[in-house]
């Protein structure tokens, strides 16, 4: 039996709170970051709404030499790990060098940032183009930045699988912890709210192109219609349980229970897809059974046809309106590598302070969809174990099985969260 | 549980090279493939060489839809999926696809199409607000790369883990690694694993321009590529992609698969340095060489040739060259050592794949591949790195490394399919 992995810091920005504490609290209180995209003229588009993480400044965040380097979806990401680990308090010198590693998932890179080269290249020519596009674009780049700047020289990578891609990172933080690295920090930050950015996005045939912040995204409603895409996302730290002891770490969110990820058939097969497959191979990694879950966060397209196979799913794995399911990214957008991240972070948040937050603005569900989806206002159940459900587009369906540690629990104080700055 | 992983399927596309009896000819010979930039006139930028692949996605195969709707990138890694897989011999419709996954590396993906995309949305970059209403239905496909690995889940049926590895120039090493944890920790039987990169477009030549890691070596470009040479000038950029079926070692012994070689080990380690830059002592490369032969369970000793990085830059060849010597001690000094980007140039994500089959194609035929166009010794790179000509020798066990952007360093040992260990 392999031994726990702990998850005992948390840094997260996301539209409706930058801070882990602030997006909680705007979680539960139904506030939303989705609003008109206002960083650049979106009249002329389609699509108009976003989630946007608009009270961050990065230059207060990050030392100045960093900034011209970096797209936004990386100052995202280096400063919610920074958070992440002042959250844990992981001291210096405390795990030993090649004992800590960075997995991250990105699913567009540091996009704006090549927008504004490519225009350069093609309206300047090539002497134009910024010494820094060549690892401020590609995929890598938040686990190298991340790992540079903590200086963490463990094993480490990045992975891409659209939304799942971030339950896929933690996974596979987790497995490189029981591969012998102690402490590894995970997770996903996206985005690509420049103009380039915005049209591949519409390009998916899948964002909402309602006009009213409220009822643009509504997954499992009737009426559902669309995504609307955020930005941002969260790192967590993951470390081994005895390391989390032999430091004396001041707060455990919980456990790292079970992972699993699965592929659908391709298009046109008969077969079924494999979400419901990725839920059960989750539970069953983390010897639990579907009647021990206490809470579902779902993928929660908002696209119909997508939205009923999710229910399908977790109503053929739990029974019929057997568990609540949830779906707070409601209120932010989907964050694609960030969504799934942030899904954990609200799931443990939930473990710890035993409320289940709600999915807004969703009004009526189908019946035949049969699932407990909670709405309105919180729900206040005591929470052990939750599941959190991502899909990535072309079929990509991964589950993370998250539960309260077992024994006496770290009573959590209520707080703001440390944003300690370390430019 | 003591699951083994083994290769026994090849595909590989590479400059001057369409599949694996071509690629083995070319690494035996030390011919170069690299050449002067055909795509688009690259008169305009610093560097002007790169190594191409003659590739006709129409005669490979692919459908026309597919040929639309794929960056080259896609193409050639399902190409390279689907040769792989009748290379192995494996009946994919009799096999549990819950049981098969892919894991496939790329650093710059779908770059080529999100360039042309670019030019018609933008009006060849006048306008910043691009325009929506001549969008390609498949612009979301290049947004996000993860479309790369789903189309070679799709060519097979697979239905098991499924993902991209995108840790840059070492892409190719750390998703075949990835394929091989899948295996060995139960999560699949068969991965389909490899990497493609197809950078030979001017947003990417530029980048590398800007930074002048590209070799400005332009008046002879079958001799641009010179890693370890004292007139090495920096890498020339390549495309290319090498798939591999991975499959779990008792599996294929009961199927009576044909086994070029078992991974045995493989381990990543960070410098925490500099996203470009390299330090000179080599110790993260070291680290992971010595973490990977530990994994292998071999001595250093044992280790009969290494596939370098050897990209051609002054800073890589002597970081490598320290890196060697450190983990290796005295051996390195015995060891042959080669570069094969001397002949295909460096195809930074897919290349970690592409010297990985090259590393297996060496041991099934006992040849070692040279550095093409080392003429000039370093005297800071005082190490055995096999100038111009192969040479035969019998492989038991071999070392490929790869390092890249974001301070990746990787290493991975391949061991002789049936051999003792």
């Amino acid at each position: 039996m392999s031994e726990g992995v702990y998850v005992t810091g948390i840094g997260l920005l996301a539209p409706n709170g930058a801070g882990l504490e602030q997006h909680w609290a705007a979680t539960l209180a139904g506030r939303s970051g989705i609003a008109t995209l206002s960083r650049f003229d979106v009249s002329r588009y389609p699509v108009r709404l976003a989630g946007q993480v608009d009270d961050f400044d990065a230059a207060r965040h990050l030392p100045s030499r960093l900034l011209p380097q970096t797209d936004i979806s990386t100052q995202l990401a280096l400063v919610a790990a920074d958070w992440a680990l002042a959250d844990a308090q992981i001291d210096e010198g405390f795990f030993a060098d090649y004992d800590t590693g960075v997995v991250t998932s990105n699913a567009t890179g540091g996009f704006e940032f090549t927008h504004r080269e490519f225009r350069k290249l093609w309206t300047r020519g090539a002497a134009a183009v910024s010494v820094y596009e060549s690892f401020a674009w590609f995929y890598a780049v938040n686990t190298g930045q991340i790992s540079i700047r903590n200086r963490f020289r463990g094993p480490s990578s990045a992975l891409v699988a659209e939304q799942a891609g971030g339950l896929d990172a933690i996974g596979h933080a987790r497995r490189t912890i029981r591969r012998g690295t102690p402490m590894v920090v995970t997770g996903g930050v996206d985005s690509a709210l420049d103009p380039w950015g915005w049209v591949a996005q519409i390009a998916s045939g899948r964002l909402s192109t309602a006009t009213d912040a409220h009822r643009a995204y509504r997954p499992f409603d009737v009426d559902a219609c669309g995504y609307v895409p955020g930005e941002g996302g969260a790192i967590l730290v993951l470390e081994t349980a005895s390391a989390a002891a032999a430091r004396g770490a001041r707060q455990v969110y919980g456990e790292i229970a079970g992972y699993a990820t699965t592929f659908d058939p391709p298009p046109g097969s008969p077969r079924p897809p494999g979400l419901r497959r990725a839920a059960e191979s989750a539970l069953a990694d983390a010897g639990l059974t579907p009647d021990q879950v206490d809470v579902v966060f779902a993928d929660a397209s908002g696209v119909p046809e997508l939205d009923r196979a999710e229910a399908a799913a977790i109503s053929g794995l739990f029974g019929p309106f057997a568990v609540p399911v949830t779906a707070p990214k409601a209120l932010t957008g989907r964050m694609y590598s960030g969504g799934g991240p942030v899904d954990v972070a609200d799931a443990l948040l939930s473990i710890r302070d035993g409320v289940i937050p709600p999915t807004p603005g969703t009004a009526e569900v189908p019946e035949d969809y049969r699932i407990d989806l909670v709405r309105g206002v919180p729900r206040h159940r005591e929470v052990t174990t939750a599941l959190v459900l991502a899909r990535g587009r072309w079929g990509f369906n991964s589950a993370v099985v998250v539960r309260a540690v077992p024994g006496p629990r770290t009573p959590a104080p209520r707080r703001p969260q440390q944003q300690q700055e370390r430019t | 549980m003591n699951r083994r992983v083994v290769i026994t399927g090849i595909g590989v596309r590479t400059p001057g090279a369409n599949g694996t009896k071509e690629f083995l000819d070319l690494l035996t010979a030390g011919r170069t493939a690299t050449r002067r930039i055909s795509f688009f006139d690259p008169s305009a930028y610093r560097s002007r060489v790169a190594g191409e692949v003659d590739f006709a996605p129409e005669h490979e195969g692919l459908s026309p839809l597919e040929v639309r709707r794929m960056d080259r990138a896609a193409q050639l890694a399902v190409v390279c999926a689907r040769e792989a897989v009748t290379d192995s011999g494996l009946q994919f419709e009799e096999f549990d696809p819950t049981r098969v996954g892919v894991s496939l590396g790329s650093a710059v993906a779908s770059a080529t199409s999100l360039e042309q995309e670019y030019l018609v949305l933008s009006d060849s970059g006048r306008n910043w607000l691009v325009d929506h209403t001549n969008l390609s239905p498949h612009m979301f496909d290049y947004l996000v790369p993860s479309a790369m690995p789903a189309e070679v889940a799709w060519t097979v049926g697979a239905e098991g883990p499924v993902t991209m590895v995108s840790n840059g120039c070492t892409s190719g090493i750390d998703s075949v690694g990835h394929g091989c944890q899948l295996i060995r920790e139960g999560s699949a039987d068969v991965v389909l694993a490899g990497a493609s990169d197809t950078p030979i477009t001017p947003i990417v030549v530029a980048c590398f321009d800007a930074i002048k890691a590209t070799t400005p070596n332009n008046d002879d470009p079958e001799h641009a590529s010179r890693p370890f040479d004292r007139t090495r000038t920096g890498f020339v950029l390549a495309e290319g992609a090498a798939v591999f079926v991975l499959e779990e070692h008792e599996r294929a012994k009961r199927r009576g698969a044909r086994v070029y070689a078992e991974i045995s080990g493989y381990a990543t380690r960070c410098n925490a340095y500099h996203m470009t830059g390299l330090k000179t002592d080599g110790r993260e490369l070291a680290e992971a060489v010595t973490v990977a032969l530990d994994e292998a369970r071999i001595d250093p000793t044992a280790i009969d040739y290494i596939n370098a990085h050897g990209s051609g830059t002054k800073q890589n060849d002597r970081h490598e060259t320290a890196a060697y010597k450190r983990s290796l001690g005295e051996h390195a000094r015995r060891t042959p050592i080669s570069s094969i980007k001397s002949m295909v140039g460096h195809s930074l994500g897919a290349i970690g794949s592409i010297e990985i089959a090259a590393c297996a194609l060496a041991m099934v035929n006992d040849v070692v591949p040279p550095t093409a166009n080392l003429r000039v010794p370093d005297p800071e790179c005082d190490l055995d790195y096999v100038p111009l000509t192969a040479r035969q020798k019998r492989l038991d066990s071999v070392l490929t490394v790869g390092s890249g952007f974001g301070g990746f360093q990787s290493a991975m040992v391949l061991h002789r399919a049936g051999g003792a260990r």
